[in-house]
């Protein structure tokens, strides 16, 4: 996994509540066995023109002065619908390594974790004053700090934001989580083996 | 102490719970698919790992298959290449790991979350996950069921296992009794309605209460299918007679005597009384209405004989901008009648309701009659053997008879990625469970609906009230 640590970065407000990822990653653009290759599928109904290709001058993130941002600014329930984790590979790619939102949607948030994306829960009038300030101040720039756990603005102000903190210590180390969990594989099989005896048709698959 | 539900099947799979970590919670169940796995696979081989429990993994194929068929069977031709490579990948990637596969010319085919109960895979107590966000379909049986993203679809086929943090428990308790035609579709339209697209959030939900206890299998399932909409992660059912009724001599179920061992410990899986959850909601459904959506998220709701809102009269500023933006959207006018609503496409399929049950109320409605001019209307059934059944019962008959396609089953037009899709502008009355921007075909505009709903607008080309139809 990708650490994060430390992140000063220019943000893109998207104010819209309840961003699903059919909205996020188009469905047409699932068709492929490969993990990389999204950057041009991001938000690709609202960004282009009819044809994939063509930018929508309209769309916020098509604007000049949010180019190379690195923060996405979002509404509430941010991510919702499919799980599919082709959302947060097309929101890495494009370039966001940190998305702020007053909720996520559950599995979205987990993925964001998957791939060195941190995900930053701020209360709704916090993050509906951020977007005043974006939208008022060309070149806003945010300062994310995980170790701290706090967003900070350019005019010095602080919020503290919550994080599990397993989740936190991993992101902030690379894990590889897998190989976490495989550490653990003595009490893997001895949950095996209890379980066999007490739920032996859980087994019985075939 | 009292229990929930939630908590005990939690608690009977938690491999490892230290302070400060993340839970290692054990899956006796993973249901994979092509859509969202060749990148596990491919992670797993690149790490050199194996599956850990290939007999616990099952694989079928659902989102790119045709669901047309040339001489009785489904052919790769039928779908474009990038499609057709998706289900070659899943069907190496299931010979390489010996993995059991669905192909799409089994007997046993269908939608994921059609086929794990129909084929006793999905049983009461499990944990189950897929890479699929309506795995909260299988919650109905009474077991722990939720969508998992493709970095965890490539842990729990290493580990068997994933890192969990322990969800918070909701109740959402639905009491008083469904009129005639009314569905569980229409009570999960209208709790989202009422509760929200993100009460859920964080949250196992216990659906319970007498609405609940008198739905059969096939509507719990789709109450359960309809949580993540309610932003839940899973949704479940305490399972009771009608559940092992249900499972009882399905092909992968437990037989004779160890399935009367197994119901035995079911009967002791529903919370307890007095179990606390963290959050509670109650929702009365006596006189409800059949209810049709307006906008781009299924809490944009109201009953068949209510009309498009006006975004003016929200006071919220947000949620009155998401107003606008999805009547612009839809192409609707506040105040318009949602009877006065004209449909060109009419779906009926999809994990939320392409059961049997589902396709007896459509053809109920459409028995005798015909599809409207002009209107294109599809049943797309859940499984071959749903399919299979349904003809054996003369409703593919009845659906042919009226002038709806009947086809082989698939994800089909719910998420359009194998060719069955709306186009830009085309108005949908469908069955599924996501009313997106763009979900059924980029520019679609899609009215979730119940089957009997759906079935009625297909023959007059417009949404009517099926209680005076």
């Amino acid at each position: 996994m990708e650490p994060f640590t430390r992140l000063k970065g220019l943000v893109a407000p998207l104010n819209r509540t309840n961003v699903n990822t059919d909205e996020i990653t188009p469905a047409r653009f699932l068709k492929t066995i490969s993990r990389t290759g999204f950057a041009q599928a991001l938000f690709a109904n609202w960004r282009y023109l009819g044809d994939d290709k063509t930018p929508n001058p309209d769309f916020v993130l098509n604007q000049p002065r949010y180019q190379g941002a690195t923060i996405l600014l979002a509404g509430d329930n941010f991510g919702c619908g499919s799980s599919r984790e082709h959302a947060p590979w097309a929101i890495r790619e494009y370039g966001f390594r940190c998305v702020i939102a007053p909720s996520f949607a559950d599995i979205f948030y987990n993925n964001c974790f998957n791939n060195g994306i941190l995900p930053v829960t701020l209360p709704e009038p916090t993050v509906l004053e951020l977007f005043k300030e974006v939208e008022a101040t060309e070149g806003y720039e945010l300062e994310v700090d995980l170790e701290a756990q706090t967003v900070t603005t350019p005019d010095g102000r602080v919020f503290q934001f919550p994080i599990d903190p397993f989740r936190k210590q991993a992101m902030l180390q690379g894990l590889d989580n897998i190989g976490w969990t495989l550490s653990h594989l003595d009490e893997i099989q001895a949950y095996e083996e209890r379980r066999r005896q007490e739920a032996p048709w859980v087994f019985s698959i075939r | 102490m009292p229990k929930s539900m939630f908590e005990k099947i939690w608690e009977a799979h938690v491999v490892r719970d230290v302070p400060g970590e993340s839970t290692i919670l054990y899956i006796d169940r993973h249901l994979v698919h092509e859509a969202t796995s060749p990148q596990a696979f491919a992670g797993l081989k690149a790490a050199g790992r194996k599956v850990r429990r290939p007999d616990a993994t099952i694989a079928v194929l659902d989102h790119n298959v045709p669901t047309l068929q040339v001489r009785g069977r489904r052919v790769l031709e039928l779908v474009d290449q990038a499609s057709a490579l998706c289900i070659t990948t899943m069907e190496q990637n299931a010979r390489e790991f010996g993995i059991t596969l669905f192909d799409m010319n089994d007997e046993r085919q269908g939608i994921v979350h059609i086929i794990g109960p129909e084929q006793g895979l999905t049983l009461p107590g499990m944990t189950i996950v897929c890479g699929d966000s309506h795995t909260s379909t299988h919650g109905a049986v009474g077991a722990l069921a939720f969508g998992i993203g493709t970095s965890e679809i490539e842990h729990v086929l290493a580990t068997q296992c994933l890192l969990q943090k322990k969800p918070r428990s909701m109740n959402i308790r639905i009491e008083g009794s469904l009129g005639p035609g009314i569905t569980a579709k229409d009570i999960a339209l209208y709790m989202i309605g009422r509760l929200g697209t993100g009460v859920g959030t964080g949250h196992v939900v216990e659906f319970s209460g007498s609405a609940v206890r008198s739905l059969s299998m096939e509507g719990r399932m789709t109450l359960c299918n309809m949580a993540i909409e309610a932003g839940a992660r899973a949704g479940m059912v305490a399972p009771d007679e009608t559940t092992f009724a249900y499972l009882k001599g399905r092909p992968f179920a437990p037989k004779g005597a160890l399935f009367e061992q197994a119901v035995e410990a079911w009967k002791q899986l529903p919370s307890d009384p007095g179990a606390h959850f963290d959050t509670v909601h109650e929702i009365n459904i006596d006189g409800l209405a059949p209810q049709v959506t307006w906008g781009t998220n299924p809490g944009m709701v109201v009953d068949v004989t209510g009309c498009v809102p006006d975004p003016a009269d929200e006071p919220d500023p947000q949620k009155r901008l998401a107003y606008e933006r999805a009547l612009q959207y839809m192409g609707l006018e506040p105040g318009q009648k949602i009877t006065d609503i004209r449909i060109d496409t009419v779906f009926i399929g999809s994990c939320t309701n392409s059961r049997l049950e589902d396709l007896r109320l459509a053809a109920q409605i459409v028995k005798g009659r015909h599809v409207a001019p002009g209107v294109r209307a599809l049943v797309v059934p859940g499984s071959m053997q749903v399919r299979r059944m349904a003809e054996e019962e003369g409703l593919a008959d009845i659906f042919r008879e009226a002038g709806f396609e009947w086809r082989a089953a698939g994800c089909s037009m719910c998420i359009a990625m194998n060719g069955d899709r709306l186009s830009e502008g085309e108005r949908c009355a469908s069955t599924s469970n996501r009313n997106f921007e763009g979900r059924q075909g980029k520019g679609g505009r899609t009215h979730l609906v119940s089957p009997p709903m759906a079935a009625a607008a297909a023959i007059a080309g417009h949404f009517v009230d099926i209680r005076d139809f």
